[in-house]
């Protein structure tokens, strides 16, 4: 496949900080050789899961060009993000790839009305140069998730529920007809009642308006649900990656295996095996500083070799795995 | 015999702004036992009630929250409390940590960031029962903290120091430090991985396994329920919606709120598409008429508009508040 074919194509990325003071301190990598990449034609929904600390954020903070990559690069429809350097550039690249925030309530200034919000959004994103035809590129992206202008206008962040605010959210990042959407835990902070509501639309996003999504979670229930791929993360590695229904049904990495075990099901049939006792991490960088692979302090199929260099990619199928015990298939 | 026993309680938060009065009824006429050994959860959506609900059955009543009427009683043992109507220093010296101790979701919050552990430890001891022996005491945090399975080293480290998960067991050796009769988790594992939460709830069930003792746990998490807790109290707007053994709620659930609940979890291995309630959870300040729920039931009927449902026995130990479900005559 060309690479003008793909959307989002990301390159054996690495993002290292340096943590401490001028002298001494230590190197954290956060993400460590990363590469995926989604089509250009055929939309998708895809999940990068991991628990925190995993690298998440970073490498969604890569994507949105809000930080640069220590090494390897970012190529969105074929151009290197590191490339973009003018403003209008970036305004052009932000208008095909929006965030939505974990917490609605964050994202909206709780001192403004949010139709206002909305408005400025399509103001300023030219995508209506009166303020009468931004109305009506509002209250299109408000009826994409549901909700129309004459429902949110006048209305502070307030005065609307979690679900209808986090439904809003995703209205302003529609709103600049983006080809890409990254949530970063969209559902996290919505009740109960009102998460499949939001969770459902971004299935609509991708089958009705074409839009790839980018869904950044630690719940692995909504990822089966929503999601085309995945990719499974710990401390900065891919560990393993494919078809979410292979790479969850039947995970192969101990990893996966732990995560998917840890899981409660919802149902209190397997109580007994779920309460069985499991390794936890001790610290955060204690893990990422480990040489070779990072799951190796706590794998229970651990070898010599784990604690040495760090596991290889395997293809196995349409899976990718970073692990020893896949590497003679 | 039981350990607490909250009969009919109602607390309302009264505001006045400007000579608009404005009653938010949080928890509104909700009875219900808890057993000693046992582990309780209670279930429900953000603004239901369930940490109003817990601040009044732990004493922590401050305006704007006032508690209009009920009772609460708690029997520890030989000794007997009325919570509503004991005073500020008993509840201090007697009842708060030694008997009903509270574990609460940010852990960063109850750990002082620039005290080590063992200090934290310290305070809270010192609070409580003198510290007269130091040695003495050491040795007692230790063999506690082994006992409930957490490395020595904690003690020496301060918070930051150590991961979320090893953060929030530490809050629950805190919490466990005197054994008290009843421990209040209140959404101990949302900030937490699915893989640490299960090492944080393992703890939970091995401490109460070895003392014997009851635990409230509050989440909205239902998954969490079905492998933690004895029995289930469903919350919504305010009241009990249903009240049963876990095993019931999740295989035969009887109120319309609670079937959506169950029904909706996404699981792995299973892709068919679930859908949400119409409408928002209601606003407590102005809740609807009748049972609470009937804007949003697909099953709702006339006489759901006007009359509150009570909440009544179907079976042994499962009570429902619902127009479709008649009681049963046990």
């Amino acid at each position: 496949m060309s690479e003008t074919e793909k959307l989002l194509d990301v390159q054996h990325v690495t993002v290292e900080f340096h943590i401490g003071g001028l002298l001494g301190g230590s190197r954290l990598v956060a993400v460590n050789d990363v590469s995926f990449s989604l089509d250009g034609d055929r939309p998708e929904i895809f999940t990068l899961a991991g628990e925190s600390g995993s690298g998440k954020t970073t490498l969604s903070r890569l994507l949105l060009r809000d930080l640069e990559p220590t090494r390897g690069k970012v190529l969105f429809e074929g151009r290197d993000l590191s490339t973009i350097r003018k403003r209008s550039e970036f305004k052009e690249f932000m208008k095909k790839v929006q965030p939505v925030f974990q917490n609605p309530f964050e994202t909206f200034s709780p001192l403004r009305r949010v139709d206002a919000y909305l408005i400025d959004t399509a103001v300023n994103f030219w995508m209506a140069s009166t303020r009468r035809e931004s109305v009506q590129v509002v209250d299109d992206a408000l009826r994409n998730v549901g909700l129309s202008l004459e429902e949110v206008s006048r209305r502070y962040p307030h005065e609307l529920s979690g679900g209808q605010v986090q439904r809003v959210s995703v209205a302003r990042a529609l709103i600049s007809q983006p080809k890409l959407i990254l949530a970063d835990e969209p559902v996290s902070m919505v009740d109960a009642s009102l998460r499949m509501e939001i969770v459902n639309l971004f299935r609509k996003l991708r089958d009705e308006q074409k839009v790839s999504v980018v869904y950044i979670t630690h719940d692995l229930a909504t990822a089966y649900y929503i999601s085309d791929r995945i990719g499974i993360m710990l401390r900065g590695f891919i560990v393993e990656s494919g078809p979410v229904e292979d790479v969850l049904d039947q995970p192969f990495h101990p990893y996966t295996k732990l995560l998917k075990e840890s899981v409660p099901e919802p149902a209190p049939k397997e109580r007994e095996s779920w309460a069985k006792h499991i390794e936890l991490g001790t610290t955060e960088v204690k893990e990422y500083g480990r040489v070779g692979c990072k799951f190796a302090g706590r794998c229970p199929q651990v070898m010599d070799i784990c604690r040495q260099v760090d596991p290889p990619d395997t293809q196995l199928g349409l899976r990718t795995i970073k692990c020893y015990l896949y590497r003679d298939n | 015999m039981t350990l607490l026993s909250v009969q009919n309680l109602c607390a309302y938060y009264r505001t006045e702004i400007y000579g608009i009065s404005r009653t938010v009824r949080a928890v509104d006429g909700v009875s219900f036992d808890l057993f000693p050994n046992e582990i309780y959860g209670v279930a429900g959506e953000s603004s239901c009630g369930k940490t109003t609900l817990i601040k009044v059955i732990s004493g922590n009543v401050k305006p704007p929250l006032k508690v209009n009427s009920g009772s609460i009683n708690y029997h520890f043992g030989a000794y007997d409390i009325d919570m509503l109507h004991i005073s500020q220093e008993e509840l201090r010296r007697n009842v708060r940590w030694k008997e009903v101790s509270y574990v609460m979701q940010g852990s960063m919050s109850v750990l002082n960031p620039v005290r080590k552990i063992i200090k934290t430890f310290e305070d809270i001891v010192d609070t409580h029962e003198r510290i007269t022996d130091r040695k003495k005491f050491l040795e007692r945090v230790r063999e506690h903290i082994n006992r409930l399975g957490l490395p020595t080293e904690v003690l020496d480290s301060y918070p930051h120091q150590l991961s979320g998960g090893m953060r929030q067991r530490v809050a629950i050796a805190l919490a466990t430090v005197f054994n008290p009769s009843l421990i209040i988790a209140d959404e101990p594992t949302t900030a937490l991985d699915v893989v640490v939460q299960r090492g944080v709830l393992q703890m939970i069930k091995d401490i109460q396994a070895l003392s014997g003792n009851t635990i409230l746990l509050v989440t909205h998490d239902m998954a969490v329920h079905a492998n933690v807790v004895d029995r289930v109290m469903i919350m919504y707007a305010g009241r009990i919606a249903e009240e049963a053994p876990t095993e019931s709620i999740f295989n035969a659930p009887l109120h319309p709120y609670t079937q959506h609940l169950i029904r909706s979890l996404p699981m792995i291995g299973e892709r068919s598409t679930k859908a949400s309630l119409r409408g928002t959870p209601p606003n407590l300040a102005n809740p609807p008429s009748g049972c609470r729920f009937h804007v949003r039931c697909p099953y709702v009927m006339d006489v759901c508009r006007t009359e509150v449902p009570d909440l009544v026995p179907v079976r042994e130990n499962h009570r429902v508040a619902c127009h479709l479900v008649k009681e049963a005559s046990l």
